[in-house]
């Protein structure tokens, strides 16, 4: 029987008002009738396009099928086979662009809720096997290193544990996770579930040393004099990049980074925790990005009165999830669109004071597809604001390059790596994630984990 | 965890500590810092390393108490455990090429400076240390000075102790009777920091300071040591701690360490009246 209705099973979420001033989850998840009723509008179709639009080839349509007859475990098992972070990707991964983008209930009407039915199955496993006993695979004897412990590094880690690899992952911070720690904040990505995917790798067998930053408190060559007989480096895009206009070290300027590290990984809306932020009452987050988004709402629930998104493009340009633009808007975060800064302003103490902006139009397309914005000659005005939040992008980081002879970097000066095997230049070295193509996305360094878990598998039997 | 296995007060607020880190230890050099966590609430801090032993694998950290979390860390005693120790980070000092050095120190600075100064010193530099004091009752170190260098002056401002004083007064006595410095290194509050380097450009002596700018992550990630060097953002954990001082935008550094103040003092006042400086959590 399918369910034919045109439209998703609305996702349950606390109300805007409310939640834009806690840091708990927004959406609260499906209830068991929820997801079965979605999981009917599935037409199991024979060429499941939305399996080729998920870049780590979850079997989606049989998971949802045993959904859809409430064998709710087993769905998560077919899941898991596949993906080693669901409970994580059913919340953060661009569906729209990738599994539902192609499914064909989207044609006529809204795709299956795929991501929100991924969620659905892996909180389920959680919630029921809590004292799950985790089998351990048999040791092969061989030792690998993986450095960086965001989705590429766990996802790697996680193949390699299971072919009976001994793996250590090293992190340079007290936590591990990457931006999923770090970066993506509690109410969309609750770090609970971050850490129980920690610890059941942990149970699986995988060493963690965190506090070790390969490049100083080690280097990658020192790793293999130490046993290790390959290495995977997942370190991750963290460089923050500015803008290089005037007054960007006044303060009340932050890296989207550090105010995002200082409020999700160093809990600072949390008062037990001594973490100082500037608390803000008028701020602007400059970029339309996940990141920027992730930002502007964090600074609303820290207590901020106005939110501006300033992006100098328009809402059809806007690179952020649809789903969290939408968030965004409830939650009353102003779009400040077609506006590039020029200045920050600050009073004599140098804090900020206000943001000078110029407007823009859209031009001809550029080399990225889009139009280009340009300025409009004399349209400057300051936006009064007490904290500016610099959501451009980041760069690839460079320690590891810097420290590892004959590691090419590639054109975009990170790390050079076929990006099928995460094969380098360097032997034995293997590399995959944000460290590799620049920023992307979790379910991308996931999968690029993984393929680096099967490269270093065949590289280590054939010597 | 990382264990205290010493501690010694150098004086009213200044302490010495030795904590258990192998990962650390095996890989310090002079100039190189770690940043700690007290505990799992607590904030992560910078702190140059005074020392290390690479086969007890321990490292050495003297700081002093001005806030909330050096105060408690002052209430940490040998056995107890910090939650995290990273490094080392930060470029090490460069002694290449280097005969001879003044290493002009100011207050805690004089921790800071004593690592590069021993390093230089065991590199077989000769190193004349001015060691600048507020007063006598605050001066630390005095021997390990004295063993680590070639010539130790002592100044204090009042010159209670030692010659008095300020550090840029000694250092222009000693260039101007004929000392040939290939280099100066001062490290100690960015005022003196940059009077030192206004003294040193005018005998056009290339100068190296050690910057304390707020950190977080202590890799590049976030952005927020950033320091103005010569009209160039750079990051003060990567790319420094160890910077030109003739290029270094000193007042917007001086701008820049007191964004957190007012916040720091009020913390402050709430951990001292409701725990005694202890925190207490499960
Ligand atoms: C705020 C924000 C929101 C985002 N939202 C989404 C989203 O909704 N959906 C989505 O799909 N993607 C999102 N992304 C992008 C996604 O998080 C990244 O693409 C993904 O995390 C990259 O994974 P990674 O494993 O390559 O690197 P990272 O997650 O960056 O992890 C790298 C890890 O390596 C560690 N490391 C770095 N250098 C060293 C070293 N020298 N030694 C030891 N450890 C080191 C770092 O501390 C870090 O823990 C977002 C990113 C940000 C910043
Ligand atoms: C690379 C580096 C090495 C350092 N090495 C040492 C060291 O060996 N010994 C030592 O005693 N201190 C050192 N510092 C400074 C030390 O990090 C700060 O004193 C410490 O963070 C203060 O924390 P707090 O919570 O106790 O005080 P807070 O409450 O944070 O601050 C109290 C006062 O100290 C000032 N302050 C805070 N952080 C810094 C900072 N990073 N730089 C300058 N002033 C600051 C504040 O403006 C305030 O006036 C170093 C800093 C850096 C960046
Ligand atoms: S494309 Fe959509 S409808 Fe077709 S099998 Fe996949 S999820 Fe079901
Ligand atoms: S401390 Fe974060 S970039 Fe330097």
């Amino acid at each position: 029987m399918i369910n034919l209705v045109k439209e998703k099973n609305p996702m349950p979420e606390q109300d805007p008002m409310v939640r834009n001033k806690n840091f708990k989850e927004v959406s609260t998840g499906y209830t068991e009738d929820m997801a079965i009723n979605e999981a009917m509008r599935c037409l199991k179709c024979r060429k499941k396009p939305c399996t080729t639009g998920c870049p780590v080839r979850v079997r989606i349509p049989e998971f949802i099928e045993k959904i859809a007859e409430g064998e709710f475990e087993e769905a998560y098992q077919i899941i898991s086979d596949t993906s080693s972070l669901p409970a994580i990707c059913g919340r953060v991964c661009p569906q729209e662009n990738q599994c539902e983008g192609v499914c064909v209930q989207g044609v006529k009407g809204e795709p299956v809720a795929i991501g929100r039915l991924e969620r659905f199955a892996a909180d389920w496993h959680r919630e029921h096997f809590k004292d799950e006993v985790i089998e351990k695979a048999e040791g092969n004897g061989h030792k690998v290193a993986v450095v960086g412990s965001g989705p590429a590094g766990l996802a790697c880690a996680g193949d390699l544990i299971a072919k009976g690899y001994e793996v250590t992952v090293f992190e340079s911070l007290h936590k591990e996770g990457g931006v999923l720690a770090y970066g993506i904040p509690e109410f969309r990505l609750p770090k609970s579930i971050v850490a129980a995917e920690v610890s059941k790798l942990a149970d699986k067998g995988v060493k963690f040393v965190n506090n070790a930053v390969v490049g100083m408190s080690m280097t990658v060559d020192e790793l293999f004099e130490d046993g290790y007989e390959a290495v995977f480096v997942g370190t991750g895009a963290g460089l923050p990049q500015f803008m290089n206009i005037p007054g960007e070290n006044l303060l009340g300027v932050y890296s989207a980074n550090e105010y995002l590290t200082r409020i999700n990984l160093m809990k600072a809306y949390i008062p037990e925790y001594d973490t100082p932020i500037h608390i803000s009452k008028r701020v602007a987050v400059i970029g339309g990005g996940n990141v920027a988004m992730d930002a502007a709402r964090c600074a609303k629930r820290m207590g901020a009165e106005e939110v501006y998104i300033v992006y100098r493009r328009s809402m059809d340009e806007i690179p952020a999830r649809k789903e969290e633009i939408h968030h965004a808007i409830e939650e009353g975060i102003k779009f400040q669109l077609l506006t590039n800064p020029v200045a920050i302003k600050g009073t004599d103490k140098a804090y900020v004071c206000g943001l000078e902006c110029v407007e823009m139009e859209l031009g001809e397309p550029d080399s990225s597809g889009r139009r280009r914005p340009v300025e409009k000659k004399g349209s400057n005005f300051v936006l009064d604001v007490d904290a500016v939040i610099m959501a451009i992008g980041t760069r690839l980081n460079k320690l590891i390059l810097e420290t590892t002879e004959n590691l090419e970097p590639n054109k975009k000066g990170g790390i050079g790596a076929d990006e099928k095997t995460g094969e380098t230049s360097h032997e034995g070295i293997f590399a995959g994630g944000d460290a590799v193509t620049g920023a992307a996305t979790v379910i991308l360094a996931m999968g690029a984990g993984k393929n680096a878990a099967d490269s270093i598998d065949k590289y280590l039997e054939s010597n | 965890m990382y264990k205290i296995v010493g501690k010694r007060r150098l004086n009213s607020t200044i302490t010495w500590l030795e904590i258990e880190a192998p990962l650390v230890a095996r890989k310090a050099k002079p100039g190189q810092f770690i940043i700690l966590r007290t505990d799992e609430y607590g904030e992560r801090i910078p702190l140059t390393m005074a020392g290390h032993n690479s086969e007890k694998g321990t490292i050495d950290i003297i700081y002093q108490a001005v806030g909330k979390t050096t105060l408690l860390l002052d209430q940490f005693e040998v056995g107890d455990a910090l939650a995290d120790v990273v490094g080392p980070l930060g470029k090490p000092t460069e002694m290449e090429g280097l005969k001879r050095v003044a290493v002009v120190g100011g207050g805690t600075g004089n921790a800071l400076a004593y690592p590069i100064a021993k390093g230089m010193h065991d590199a077989g530099i000769q190193v004349d240390m001015i060691a600048g004091f507020q007063t006598k009752d605050v001066v630390i170190l005095e021997d390990e000075f004295r063993a680590g260098t070639t010539n130790l002056y002592i100044t204090t401002d009042d010159g209670t102790y030692g010659e008095k004083g300020f550090t840029t007064d000694k250092l222009k006595d000693l260039i101007e009777s004929g000392n040939a410095y290939d280099e100066v290194v001062a490290v100690g509050p960015p005022i003196m920091m940059k009077f030192v380097c206004q003294l040193t450009k005018k005998y056009d002596i290339k100068t190296v300071v050690s910057l304390t700018a707020y950190m977080v992550d202590g890799t590049g990630m976030c952005g927020g040591c950033r320091v103005v060097i010569g009209d160039e953002n750079k990051f003060a954990c990567v790319d420094g701690p160890e910077f030109d001082g003739q290029l270094v935008d000193w007042d917007e550094l001086i701008q820049r360490n007191s964004f957190y103040q007012e916040q720091e003092k009020e913390d402050m006042s709430h951990i001292c009246r409701l725990t005694g400086g202890v925190r207490y959590h499960d």
